[in-house]
């Protein structure tokens, strides 16, 4: 708390020391280990000893030369708050370094704390841009441990919300992307479509972010009356409005020249960082669980898995905007072919009853009691259960251990690991391209800190 | 349970598994051997590496002849030319427990197993920059460990069974 | 916010309320947006919750420049002494709007990793509720807000902690001890 009496330069002094995180910033090039040189110069991949190139870009400067620059956390283009620290020769990176963690929530230790049903409260603010997607991940990972089918009017629901859900968190991606370049109108085009989705959330589970709406046996109400008119008017409306934002931005020289050629990325250095999800189809490798490990209804509709070629930025522009074009088709089919039917599981152990049958049956009121207070209990054992978010493979690894509470809750969260690929990827570039490179990687900093 | 194209070499003690083709509990010594072969096999990506504090749960289910210890890694693989998932789970110690880093062999390990170190105080042998990631520099204490608490401010009319 | 508002011509009007609509009339956000309530704060600089028409759409990137701190999201403790910093940065006069209940008491994460509440950290005006707070409530406590710079003292210095008295209130209100103003919770 300020105090009047403090000087401004002493508190100038205190606020930069409790700033400061030490150890975890980038240092000085004379004080870093030959190892950690390697690793943040990219030369990671190298496997077989470390021997940094002689004609590398960074090989030959002492630390006079250049700079290192902090790109504070409270920063408008970091999307969300990430740090990253730079040393820049002029105009071009040397070396980036992120450092994480002022979003830290603590979320897998709550995760401990709730119990099955609730649980999905929290695991739904990971990935804030994906809610539904997250909630999915977490609700399948507990019916692997309790073996349990859930109804088909259930998993195709659950394909909607999914698929809708990532048409949401792409157009926050076009807006926000737009937004770093330059293009603010951008920014109010993808909000305003964006809009169109979340009145049809709101309308179906109450809220419009982080909707509690996929829980452990099914969903937790099922689509409102005349949800096929509302679809496919955003349908409709979002695939016209996909060829504008071609008009706007896929033509236009200024943004190909700021997105073509600009830090590409190799399959093989994607593979060996973990990297998943759109970054890695932009390498050339078609690799979309929703196509290649199916879950839910995937196989049982049509779409293209959207691959790019150079792994540079503007690859990974086109990838999500094609990939919103595909949810479309998705969402489409999904409305031609919902089936009628149950949209939770029935199992009175884990549903709830329906609330009204609560004033007429015994059963249905303890049932209720001891679901929510309680929880129902999942026998003891382990799993991962993986699904394909906006920004990769989240997966979800739950430790059960025979009560009601998750014993250990770990989500992978694809974010955390795709920002690994931030220093490649800056490596070399200029100052400008760092920010479309933080912008096409996608980062949620909700996940990636948790 | 699908049949996987590759299995673990001789030695190395195998089970079942939800959700994955395969579930290996290698020793410490065998831990880097075990991931390296099925690098070499196929499995081009390590997906996640996370750790588990069983200091209360410590009577899981462990196959035969696996020794348990009060910290656990686990580390998922992925192969996406032969669509599996292989799952191995090391036993990594009691008191200070210490790890070999699979960084060399996936260098996408690198902030996982930083955020293991941070969380919970597994040292990563051969991590080329072992500090903290989540938690701020000075913070002491590894907070999922089973042993520190979660830090909750008491609340008004909610009464909270806190941790186990 | 109209020129109506003033009691006088407006080359009469007393000094005060011009300067009271000056500011109300253009507070300009500095861009704190941390987690998800910051998506909603986005929303509402949108075509569809335009705060364009309160004049706020300029999202100040720099505290030196900006106005207001809409604190949207958690703040974890690593945060929390970055927080403080761009606060002081900012010249008065300021004001804080505590945007979510993550950022009002905590909210859902009661746990090591998150400040319960910022009102520890920085005083705070407004508090808007919600789990995200809906770009109509945030929009009600931004226009609060407006109503507290247009009935406050425009000469009082936030450290001296002088009351101030607000037409209408039951009790004094001084901005170090925040009053619950509780969006949308009928009296």
């Amino acid at each position: 708390m300020t105090d009047s009496n403090v000087r401004a330069a002493d508190r100038l002094d205190l606020l930069t020391a409790e700033t400061s995180e030490g150890a975890q910033e980038l240092q000085r090039r004379s004080s870093t280990n030959a190892d950690e040189l390697g690793r943040e110069a990219g030369a990671v991949l190298r496997l077989d000893g470390l021997t940094l190139d002689p004609t590398s870009i960074d090989f030959d400067r002492r630390d006079d030369e250049t700079m290192i620059i902090n790109m504070g956390p409270a920063h408008p283009s970091t999307h969300g708050v990430l740090r990253l620290m730079l040393e820049l020769d002029g105009e071009f990176v040397l070396r980036t370094k992120p450092i994480i963690g002022y979003l830290h929530t603590g979320m897998e230790k709550t995760g401990e704390e709730l119990s099955y049903i609730q649980g999905g409260t929290n695991v739904t603010r990971m990935d804030y841009l994906s809610p539904v997607i997250n909630e999915l991940c977490y609700s399948m990972a507990v019916e692997k441990l309790l073996d349990i089918e859930i109804p088909d009017r259930a998993i195709w629901i659950r394909m909607l919300m999914s698929e809708l859900n990532r048409i949401s968190s792409h157009l926050v991606w076009m807006a926000t992307n737009g937004m770093d370049l330059g293009a603010s109108s951008m920014m109010i085009y993808g909000l305003r479509e964006r809009e169109l989705i979340l009145a049809f959330f709101e309308k179906t589970a109450g809220l419009r972010l982080n909707l509690n709406y996929v829980r452990p046996g099914g969903v937790a109400a099922d689509l409102p009356d005349g949800w096929q008119d509302d679809v496919l008017v955003i349908c409709d409306t979002i695939y016209a409005r996909t060829f504008e934002y071609d008009e706007l931005l896929t033509g236009q020289p200024i943004f190909r020249n700021r997105m073509i050629g600009v830090a590409p990325l190799a399959a093989e250095e994607a593979l060996a960082l973990g990297v998943t999800g759109p970054l890695l189809r932009s390498t050339g490798v078609a690799w979309d669980l929703r196509r290649a490990m199916p879950y839910l209804a995937y196989d049982q509709v049509e779409f293209d898995v959207i691959v790019g070629t150079y792994g540079d930025n503007f690859d990974r522009y086109a990838i999500r905007l094609n990939e919103i074009r595909e949810s479309i088709r998705i969402v489409r089919q999904c409305i031609e072919k919902m089936p009628s039917g149950d949209y939770r599981s029935q199992d009175p152990k884990v549903t709830p009853p329906p609330r009204a049958r609560i004033g007429e049956s015994m059963e249905a009121l303890i049932h209720h009691f001891k679901l929510f207070t309680e929880g129902f209990q999942v026998p003891a054992g382990e799993v991962y259960s993986a699904v394909e978010s906006p920004r990769g493979e989240i997966g979800c690894y739950i430790v059960a251990d025979g009560t009601a509470k998750p014993y250990r809750m770990h989500v992978r969260a694809p974010s955390f690991v795709n920002l690994q690929a931030v220093s490649l990827l800056m490596r070399g570039g200029m100052m400008s391209d760092a920010i479309t490179v933080i912008s096409t990687i996608d980062p949620v900093l909700g996940e990636v800190d948790r | 349970m699908t049949s996987l194209s590759s299995t673990a070499p001789p030695g190395v003690i195998t089970s079942e598994a939800l959700a994955a083709d395969l579930c290996c509990f290698p020793t410490l010594e065998q831990y880097v051997d075990l991931v390296a072969s099925f690098r070499a096999d196929g499995f081009e990506m390590c997906v996640d590496l996370c750790g588990v504090d069983y200091l209360e749960h410590f009577d899981r289910w462990l196959p035969e002849g696996v020794d348990a210890t009060r910290f656990e890694i686990v580390v998922n693989l992925l192969s996406l030319s032969k669509k599996e998932r292989v799952r191995i789970r090391v036993q990594a110690g009691d008191d200070a427990p210490k790890i070999d880093s699979l960084f060399a062999l996936y260098p996408g390990t690198e902030a996982m197993e930083r955020e293991v170190f941070d969380l919970f105080g597994i040292l990563f042998t051969n991590h080329p920059d072992l500090t903290r990631i989540l938690m701020p520099e000075d913070w002491e204490g590894h907070p999922l460990r089973k042993d520190y608490g979660a830090g909750r401010v008491p609340v008004q009319f909610k009464e909270s069974p806190g941790p186990r | 916010m109209a020129l109506e508002d003033l009691q006088h011509n407006f080359l009469t009007g007393p000094l005060e309320d011009i300067v009271r609509w000056a500011r109300r009339a253009s507070v300009w956000p500095a861009s704190f947006g941390l987690a998800c309530c910051a998506i909603e704060m986005m929303a509402t600089g949108g075509a569809d919750f335009d705060i364009a028409r309160f004049g706020m759409e300029v999202f100040r990137n720099s505290p030196r420049q900006a106005d207001l701190m809409i604190v949207a999201g958690r703040v974890s403790q690593k945060m929390a002494p970055v927080l403080r910093q761009v606060y002081d940065q900012m010249m008065e006069p300021k004001w804080v709007i505590s945007m979510g209940v993550c950022a009002s008491t905590g909210g859902l994460f009661n746990n090591y990793a998150i400040v319960q509440g910022v009102d520890q950290i920085v005083p705070v005006d407004v508090y808007a509720p919600g789990c995200p707070p809906s770009p109509e409530t945030l929009m009600h406590a931004i226009l609060t807000l407006h109503e507290q710079i247009r009935t406050g003292e425009i000469l009082k210095r936030r450290h001296e902690g002088r009351p101030v008295h607000i037409d209408g209130a039951a009790e004094l209100w001084t901005p170090e001890v925040p009053v619950a103003v509780r969006v949308g919770t009928p009296k």
